[in-house]
């Protein structure tokens, strides 16, 4: 055991001084002293508690995503059953509910048609089945979503948001904000050192769903203002700020275009009536879509609706070919800047509600920082004095093994991109406290073995061999404790745990490996002929 | 140079003696910290609670004026604020709760959050705001969820490892002063509501790592010495047991606590409750590795045959070794 051959030495320091190495960065980022550039510098990260900044927590409704799923659905039936190309199928009481479609087919005879016909959709263009179809009282049709297919739409639509919230803050000019998927429908949202985090909620907060729908002139301005809208339209109110806030409007339920096709948004005012607008261009296909409504209804009204409120119920009075058009909507310059942010990044696909919020102030962090570093620097002291004073130079071997592990963990931390911290920092403190426990264990072994007669070699030997056994139990149960404190809590509680575990990894290694290669070095070099332990 | 010896050599201090006394205090403590839990409860922080939390810093004042805020801010008519300090007399941390299941959360914590800010800038020169945490109900409960599943699965999985590693009497004894340790940091903090956040369920989790090694450092001798000293009366070797490990046992407690004074003293405020907890933790989960863990031994019948039948075909040529090598050593000797 106490053989070491030299490949065995060069591999052990090498392994210690790259690892150790890789902390460098991160120690020496703020101290201007330059790492040079043709080597990586991995850097830890610090976490919000650390550095300031806003942390959010953003939860979907999948609710909402199968809601928007079964509108896109009926339109699609619809097209597809009036095709002309075709024969044309018609249908009758069409029924959203409990996230089903179901619809009379009005000929029992064409009932194998329209199957066929929709087999295409049912199945979707992915490899799961999206819907199924059956029949019921011999002429309905009822379409139920699949379980697979609805967790699809989910997932798709968090991860289109994720893309969306990245640009959108992006567009913000805050560096480097992490966007990440936590579970099934959350997103967690940090942004380093923004202080204020209202803008972003602002950005984060709005789904930017812009939508044109033909105004409703049927119905009933009693009714509209009563809630009750005609068959085959739906009512909306006016947005918060606008001329007509109070006020509501029917529109066409189908029919109308979904901005999603933009290629282009800016602020701009409007030369004639010096309101400030947003500009929109839309892509070929969008624009197509466009010059069509707005042919096809020359001299109606229409609804500019954002986020399910209209912003304004302009009329077209010539088709609008071009394929860009300007939105008004009593906006201020900032308000229009906003939406133009945020229209230009695409709607979200889903509605996002903020269900945790922290944000930082730089301050605090900072005297954490060196508020912890003191208590790490004493600590450190005490506990190195301490071994040194009980064990001598067996002591000595445990301080530089202390050492490397601190750097170490620096080190992996740095290379593995993990976060520090403020519990983190509590977890060096603990790591440094509890990595000499190793070393004491078999320093006590070994002073145990001599007392009870044994030679100098065969007590260390011993030594290490029986401790190892309690210091491999302890250091897995202390990491079955970790994995479950990593799997529990939120950031600052996983930065400790993760401290811990991979302090737990490096003190194994330094505390038991590294020093039984210094001792065994020294024994074979000065053959002591007492231990001082 | 002569060394520092904390512990003298050979002592052979009869801790068992008292392991029936020490028992009874043990559970006595343990129902005690129940009872204050359920009685006067754990004051809950916002992570668990839900609600929005604003902590401020009075930078140009020795002293957070406490009441007066209490008073100006209950004003507000958000209900009365939990007003708290922070570590440094001069940092206060504010907490109100948000109206129950109103929809438009955001915005009613948005409002309530500015109105606690706008008020104190109002009043007081040079207040640094220092952060500001909205947590929903929901989030709050799936913490306290994940909490208590967190530490009993932490409990269980390590016992389950002892009883792997040993026999079932260790892991149980293991189990034991575990929820010993973990039932009385719970009734440390009802007693002086302290506030009971993630970090601290964090520190409950250090708390059963640290318990453990030090009940596994003894575990580990006991075996040893069940294997070694076949004759022996049980309660006689489990303190040669502790005895012999107590140099190691009081050395590590002290590293950590060196380690750990420092930053109760000098360290950030918004880690006091973690670091506390885990130096209550530290005497308690020591007191129970020798006081409790292994007295459960003596009760659930553990004796030197406990680890003959299962001796595994490596342990028997260990001991062959073992005794070869002792043979040996007499010879030359």
């Amino acid at each position: 055991m106490l053989e070491f051959p030299l490949w065995k030495k060069i591999m052990l320091w090498g392994v210690a001084l790259v690892v150790a190495l890789a902390a460098v960065p991160s120690l020496t980022s703020n101290s201007g002293v330059k790492w040079p550039e043709f080597l990586p510098d991995p850097e830890i990260n610090l976490g919000l508690d650390l550095a300031g900044g806003s942390h959010l927590l953003l939860e979907a409704e999948p609710e909402q995503v199968a809601r928007q799923r079964l509108e896109t659905l009926e339109e699609s039936v619809r097209a597809e059953l009036r095709n002309r190309e075709k024969k044309r199928i018609r249908i009758g009481d069409v029924a959203t509910n409990n996230g089903r479609l179901s619809f009379l087919v009005s000929e029992a005879s064409d009932l194998d048609a329209a199957r066929e016909r929709l087999e295409p959709i049912m199945a979707g263009t992915g490899l799961t089945r999206e819907w199924d179809l059956s029949v019921v009282d011999g002429q309905r049709m009822v379409l139920t979503p699949t379980q697979d297919g609805q967790e699809n739409a989910v997932d798709q639509a968090m991860e289109g948001a994720i893309e969306v919230l990245r640009k959108r803050i992006d567009a913000l000019g805050t560096r480097e904000p992490t966007i990440i998927r936590q579970g099934d429908t959350r997103i967690v949202v940090q942004v380093p050192g923004l202080q204020d985090p209202e803008e972003l909620k602002e950005q984060v907060g709005k789904t930017a769903q812009l939508e044109f729908k033909l105004v409703d002139a049927t119905a009933l301005p009693t009714d509209v203002m009563q809630g009750i809208a005609p068959p085959g339209s739906e009512i909306f109110p006016y947005a918060e700020g606008t001329l007509s806030e109070g006020n509501f409007v029917a529109v066409e339920r189908l029919g109308g275009i979904r901005g999603d096709s933009l290629i282009d948004a800016s602020a701009g005012v409007n030369p004639e009536t010096q309101e400030d607008v947003v500009n929109i261009a839309f892509d070929s296909q969008g624009g197509t879509k466009f010059a069509k409504l707005s042919t096809e209804n020359v001299g109606r009204q229409f609804a500019i609706i954002l986020d399910d409120a209209v912003l304004s119920t302009p009329v077209f009075n010539e088709p609008i070919l071009g394929g860009s058009a300007q939105i008004s909507g009593s906006f201020t310059a900032d308000s229009a800047n906003q939406l133009a942010i945020s229209l230009k990044s695409g709607a979200l696909p889903v509605e996002l509600k903020i269900i945790e919020e922290e944000s930082v102030g730089p301050d605090l962090g900072a005297d954490s920082v060196k508020r912890g570093l003191l208590a790490l620097l004493i600590g450190s002291v005490a506990v190195i004095a301490l071994m040194i004073a009980t064990y001598g130079r067996f002591g000595v071997y445990a301080t530089g093994a202390l050492i490397i592990n601190v750097l170490m963990v620096l080190g992996v931390m740095a290379i593995f991109n993990f976060t520090l911290t403020l519990p983190g920092i509590a977890g060096f403190v603990l790591t440094v406290g509890a990595a000499v426990d190793a070393n004491v264990l078999i320093n006590e072994r070994i002073g145990e073995e001599r007392k009870r007669g044994r030679r100098i070699i065969a007590a260390v030997e011993t030594g290490y061999k029986e401790a190892s056994r309690a210091i491999y139990d302890a250091n897995i149960t202390n990491f079955i404790a970790g994995v479950l404190l990593v799997s529990f809590g939120s950031g600052p509680v996983r930065g400790f745990a993760v401290v811990l575990i991979v302090g737990l990894a490096t003190s194994v290694f330094t505390a038991v490996v590294m020093t039984r290669m210094w001792v065994a070095g020294w024994l074979r070099n000065a053959r002591p002929s007492e231990l001082n332990i | 140079m002569k060394l520092l010896k904390l512990v003298p050599d050979n002592t052979n201090i009869r801790f068992l003696k008292l392991r029936v006394p020490f028992l009874i205090v043990s559970i006595l403590l343990i129902i005690a910290s129940w009872a204050l839990v359920l009685t006067k409860g754990i004051n809950y922080g916002v992570d668990f609670e839900g609600g929005q939390e604003v902590r401020v810093t009075f930078t140009q004042m020795a002293e957070a004026p406490i009441p007066e805020l209490r008073e100006k801010l209950g004003a507000l008519g958000y209900g009365t604020p939990l007003i708290q300090r922070l570590g440094d007399e001069n940092q206060v941390s504010i907490r109100v709760s948000l109206p129950e299941g109103a929809a438009d959360q955001k915005e009613a914590a948005d409002a309530i959050g500015n109105a606690v800010i706008g008020e104190i800038n109002k009043s007081y020169d040079d207040v640094r705001a220092d952060s500001n945490r909205t947590v929903s109900g929901k989030v709050a409960g799936e913490f306290r969820e994940s909490a208590v599943l967190a530490l009993g699965a932490a409990m269980l999985a390590v016992a389950l490892y002892i009883w792997i590693r040993f026999e079932w009497q260790f892991g149980a004894g293991a189990l034991f002063a575990l929820f010993h340790d973990v039932s009385l940091t719970l009734g440390m903090f009802a007693l002086f509501q302290l506030e009971f956040s993630l970090q601290i369920v964090a520190a409950i989790l250090t708390i059963i790592g640290y318990s453990l090694n030090d009940t596994i450092v003894v575990y580990d001798r006991i075996r040893e010495n069940l294997k070694k000293f076949r004759k022996m009366q049980l309660v006689e070797l489990l303190d040669l047991s502790i005895n012999e490990t107590l140099a190691r046992t009081v050395m590590t407690s002290l590293t950590l606590l060196v380690a750990l004074v420092p930053l109760l003293a000098f360290g950030p405020a918004s880690l006091f409750g973690l670091v506390a907890a885990i130096t209550f933790g530290l005497f308690v989960g020591t007191y129970s590795s020798v006081y409790l863990a292994s007295p459960v031994l003596i009760w659930l019948g553990v004796n030197s045959d406990s680890f003959v039948p299962q001796e595994t075909e490596a342990d028997k040529q260990e001991r062959k070794a073992r005794e070869q090598a002792k043979r040996e050593m007499g010879g030359a000797g």
